[in-house]
């Protein structure tokens, strides 16, 4: 058994081993927080899983955010990594554009990503470049948007019969 | 090249086995042996599986979607409904996360109350997931058995909150009220009573020749592709891979009991049973601790009173608490900027809850990592070249529970 890897070790590898690609880090609750470059994440999550010393080998959970007021980065897509190994944890986040929310697909490291990123396609409208099925997975398939992005209230927004100042956002 | 002469192809059969008359079988949506809304379209060549194509989402009603305009005392609702066959547990992880981003601690005893509540949810979502498995091949006495002892921790849920399946039970920052004389007077009978039902249910299927002819063997998962598909939980576990959140990272001071984790070698229906089995006897054995040591205390964390709910008979008949009980579900409490990722074991593996707040009212995003949902999309690798009544086994042994898998 080699040392046990931290949070810290495991920062100053990506940085080592990516340099650019790693674009920002924080630690919110103990849980080390690193932005990536969206063309480098594909990379880095099978850099991850392979390198037998980090062992970073076990995809938790994929997602979407949507931020409607960070122009340029409106979609972030985040992987929640662990490693059984080390019990260490790590979030990955890639910033997409709106207009074009397309990222390489992990289903080639990962095969229980491809669910997971067919959801993700489903609410909020991110592509998965490379996914062998890209289509809804929870909505029905005629639907024409992606209803997890926050422009779409979940009260009809037009209505003028109520007043909704009192609730909700 | 013809339908045929492809599935033959892909097929793990060799070509003799296969007679070439392939049908379209529809397992659902709604079909008996599936035990919720799962739609599996099949091709089969007699009675042996070649492929399977899934549809999900018939029971999907937009959670996350929900949650970001839900204050977050009107979320634990929502979290009854993933899987609602141990709903306790997906309260209590909810309770626990927002307790994480406000950070908040709670008294030792409330640690040890939330231990036992979860473990007899977790009996009994075992309970169901085991005896159903008996009921697919053929053996519905021993489901009649336990639903008797599910009953029993129903019971005990009803005395501490007062509801059975969608419970919404405790409270952020702990529990509505103290146990109650009468729910330890239920818990000692039930402590005492479970394990003579629990052995009388385990003697009818573990060394049952039929039971262990129809599920050894049947859909099995080897640990390396378990991992890679996501799987976690009893399932995980039966695969061979000993990760349990409970001790990897422990919340609710699970370090403090003494339990082990028990793990399967082949992945198949069979280990998935007795993996659970053995994890009903250790849950058993951790709720004795848990009861046996339970601390003093309160039974809610005092430093936290604009989270924590007035008690009932104050808000009907004090106008202060009336003012604060209304203020903490309308969410007019201010929360801490940030963003929490939490997770407890739950039934059927890790649920964990990824938290964005920023500050508003509501989350700005929750999304919850649903164990059924990651690992059914295996289902088909599982039952190809097994048959259809082996997969119907294999479907009630992982446990997919439709709320939680479409949320």
């Amino acid at each position: 058994m080699s040392n046990p890897i931290t949070s810290e070790l495991l920062l100053q590898r990506l940085q080592e081993r990516f340099g650019e690609a790693i674009l920002q880090h924080e630690s919110p609750y103990d849980l080390l927080t690193v932005e990536v470059t969206p063309s480098s994440a594909h990379a880095i999550v099978k850099w991850l899983k392979e390198d037998n010393e980090l062992a970073l080998s076990f995809l938790t959970l994929l997602g979407a955010v949507h931020y409607p007021d960070q122009t340029g980065r409106e979609m972030a897509v985040v992987y929640h990594l662990h490693s059984l190994v080390h019990n260490v944890r790590l979030r990955l986040k890639a910033f997409l554009p709106i207009e074009d929310p397309s990222i390489a697909t992990i289903t080639d490291i990962y095969v229980g990503a491809n669910w997971q990123e067919r959801e993700t396609f489903d609410f909020y409208g991110v592509k998965f470049v490379g996914h062998p099925n890209l289509v809804r997975i929870l909505n029905e398939d005629s639907m024409d948007y992606h209803p997890m992005r926050k422009e779409y209230q979940l009260e009809d927004a037009t209505r003028e019969d109520k007043d909704d100042r009192f609730f909700g956002r | 090249m013809s339908d045929i002469e492809q599935l033959k192809k892909q097929s793990l059969f060799s070509n003799d086995t296969i007679n070439g008359e392939i049908a379209t079988l529809n397992l659902g949506p709604t079909h008996p042996a599936t035990h919720g809304i799962f739609q599996n379209v099949l091709k089969v060549d007699g009675e042996k599986i070649l492929s399977s194509e899934q549809t999900v989402g018939y029971i999907h009603r937009a959670f996350e979607k929900l949650a970001e305009r839900r204050p977050y005392n009107q979320i634990t609702p929502i979290t009854d409904r993933l899987n609602y066959c141990s709903s306790p547990i997906n309260n209590l992880g909810w309770d626990m996360t927002v307790e994480k981003l406000i950070g908040a601690g709670v008294p030792k005893r409330v640690d040890y109350m939330r231990v036992i509540i979860m473990e007899l949810a977790r009996i009994a979502d075992h309970l169901v997931c085991n005896s159903v498995i008996g009921v697919d091949t053929g053996a519905l006495t021993g489901f009649t058995y336990m639903f008797q002892q599910r009953e029993a921790i129903y019971e005990l849920f009803e005395e501490v909150c007062g509801a059975r399946l969608t419970t919404n039970i405790g409270r952020i920052g702990g529990f509505e009220r103290d146990f109650s004389p009468v729910f330890h007077e239920k818990l000692k009978k039930f402590l005492k009573d479970f394990p003579k039902h629990f052995n009388e249910f385990d003697s009818l299927l573990s060394r049952n020749r039929i039971f262990m002819d129809r599920t050894i063997g049947g859909g099995p998962i080897s640990g390396e592709r378990a991992l890679d598909y996501g799987f976690t939980g009893p399932n995980l576990r039966a695969a061979g891979v000993d990760y349990d959140v409970r001790v990897m990272n422990p919340y609710a001071s699970y370090e403090d009991f003494d339990f082990i984790i028990p793990v399967g070698t082949q992945g198949d229906t069979y280990d998935r049973f007795q993996v659970r089995q053995e994890e009903i006897r250790q849950s058993l054995a951790i709720i004795h601790q848990a009861y046996n040591n339970l601390p003093e205390g309160d039974y809610y964390s005092k430093d936290i009173p604009e989270f924590y709910l007035p008690a009932k008979e104050d808000v009907y008949t004090k106008m202060e608490a009336l003012i604060y009980h209304f203020k903490i579900v309308m969410g007019e409490i201010p929360v801490p900027v940030g963003e929490v990722y939490h997770s407890v074991e739950g039934g059927n593996g890790e649920l964990g809850y990824y938290l964005i707040s920023d500050g508003g009212r509501t989350p700005y995003r929750l999304q919850f990592r649903r164990p059924c949902f990651i690992y059914y999309q295996a289902y088909p690798e599982m039952i190809t070249g097994q048959t259809i009544s082996d997969a119907v086994l294999t479907l009630s042994s992982l446990n997919v529970i439709a709320g939680e898998l479409d949320a």
